[in-house]
């Protein structure tokens, strides 16, 4: 089935400045992927390997060293920065709260952007399967994993077309990254939102993802769909772990 | 006080020095050096202020502000490594707190435009004015490198690098203030301040020496708030490219 591309990557490379009299790092080579719209598209790798690089890449908060990333069909080096960032949210791996109420969190997007949002405060809540009475309360006091969920609602407040997700659960317990995990799915499903979520674990990747990359030393190692991924790595169904990384295999 | 007297206060270093080999700082050198500076700069200066003071013309007293300000920048520019274009950053702030400060001083009359005021009191502006830069320099730093986490989540949200900055800008501009603001508050009380002390140890009235340190505290504030708020906004865009990405 043809899918429509959000993000187009031909060749995109990565440098930054190495630490000490190093010169130059390369973080990413040569990286040419089409990420479908509408769909949940996974980024895997050892650490080191890029992943958290490539998704500041798509936000902008880097610019590629060399290639080109369309959005939409548009080159983004030409695109206007603040308006990109509004248009593609991004979570962190760490949750993080500012000083104030739950409310005040929610409404930050919109207010730097000085407009108002479809969804109030509480209505995100909701949305987030979080009660809507927390919307008054103080945001730093709430749990691990209620922040990374006001930290969703928050970047949703934007009215985003694309979530980029840095590893969003690795700090939560297994039922808070279960939840977060169908919150995620039904976000792409009932709202059409293009998901990118770098992630490291392997089962995670299979259940939530339509299309997996993996990345070695900044290189993309494979792409194609998360089933496709299943088959090449793990074709005799054993254990999926992180050992991927460390086990000789790749 | 006799030339002798000066001398004999080089005991006082002594004493730094036992206590430096004593408590094995390794500072010996360096007290020897600074005794050795502090004579050398304030002898030098003492004669170029009598020449500028006797000649009276506007030329020496620009230039010799100059020399101050540019010296200034340079001090504190040390605190500022890293930071691309420090010192042409730190020279327009001194500048401008000197220029503005001792405009108000001149146009509103409080003091008249010759070089026995105007040089003593550019040197406190300006003194105040390089550690005022300093400390906000610095803090900026800090303030950046300890926010980062607060800072990308602010520009992912799609924030401007001013709006990203504005609680590292607070922040730098309180620490700057917080000295100059107690010392407004405690002075008198705590301490007497050295421009006071000096006119009263020369036989100025103390009702007099305390008028000319009044002014002189509020002319520090401004000095303060000026310096400050320049460094600091110059400074934290030092930190992000021009496309709003944290450096």
């Amino acid at each position: 089935m043809w899918m429509q591309a959000k993000f187009l990557l031909e060749k995109v490379g990565y440098e930054v400045e190495a630490s000490g009299t190093q010169g130059r790092q390369r973080i990413l080579s040569d990286v040419g992927i089409t990420i479908p719209a509408g769909q949940i598209f996974t980024i895997t790798g050892p650490s080191g390997s890029g992943k958290s690089s490539l998704l500041y890449l798509l936000n902008l908060l880097r610019d590629p060293t060399t290639g080109v990333i369309f959005l939409d069909g548009q080159n983004m080096a030409e695109m206007n920065v603040l308006e990109v960032r509004r248009k593609v949210g991004i979570v962190f791996q760490k949750p993080f709260m500012f000083k104030g109420s739950v409310r005040e969190n929610l409404l930050l997007g919109p207010k730097l952007k000085g407009s108002e949002s479809r969804y109030s405060p509480e209505d995100l809540l909701e949305m987030m399967g979080l009660e809507r009475e927390m919307a008054r309360k103080e945001a730093i006091l709430l749990s691990g994993g209620e922040q990374q969920r006001v930290s969703l609602a928050r970047a949703l407040a934007n009215e985003p077309d694309v979530l980029l997700l840095d590893e969003v659960t690795s700090a939560l317990d297994a039922d808070s990254a279960c939840s977060v995990e169908k919150l995620v799915k039904a976000l792409c499903e009932e709202k059409g939102i293009t998901v990118v979520w770098v992630t490291h674990d392997m089962e995670q990747l299979m259940r939530v993802g339509d299309n997996s990359l993996l990345l070695i030393d900044g290189r993309v190692a494979f792409t194609g769909t998360s089933d496709e991924f299943k088959h090449q790595y793990f074709p005799s169904k054993r254990e999926m772990n992180t050992e991927l990384f460390t086990d000789g295999r790749l | 006080m006799s030339y002798l007297s000066v001398i004999l206060a080089l005991s006082f270093v002594l004493v730094a020095v036992v206590i430096s080999v004593r408590e094995n700082l390794e500072l010996e050198k360096d007290l020897m050096i600074g005794t050795f500076r502090a004579f050398v700069q304030l002898i030098a200066i003492g004669f170029i202020l009598k020449f500028i003071f006797e000649m009276e013309k506007w030329p020496y007293i620009v230039v010799m502000i100059g020399f101050m300000v540019l010296a200034a920048a340079r001090n504190a520019e040390k605190r500022g490594q890293g930071v691309k274009n420090v010192f042409p950053m730190l020279l327009l702030a001194i500048s401008m707190g000197e220029i503005l400060t001792m405009g108000m001083m001149l146009g509103l009359k409080i003091i008249p435009f010759q070089a026995q005021y105007v040089i003593p009191i550019s040197g406190m502006i300006i003194g105040n004015g390089m550690v005022a830069s300093a400390l906000t320099l610095n803090r900026v730093k800090a303030e950046i490198e300890s926010r980062r986490e607060e800072i990308l989540v602010l520009l992912g949200l799609g924030a401007t690098a001013r709006q990203a900055s504005s609680s590292t800008l607070q922040a730098s501009l309180k620490s700057a203030l917080i000295p100059t603001v107690d010392s407004l508050k405690t002075v008198g009380i705590v301490q007497l301040p050295g421009m006071m002390t000096g006119l009263i140890i020369g036989g100025v009235s103390p009702l007099v020496a305390v008028k000319y340190q009044l002014v002189v505290m509020l002319m520090i504030t401004s000095t303060v708030s000026i310096t400050a708020m320049i460094v600091a906004y110059f400074a934290y865009s030092k930190f992000f490219t021009e496309r709003h990405q944290l450096i």
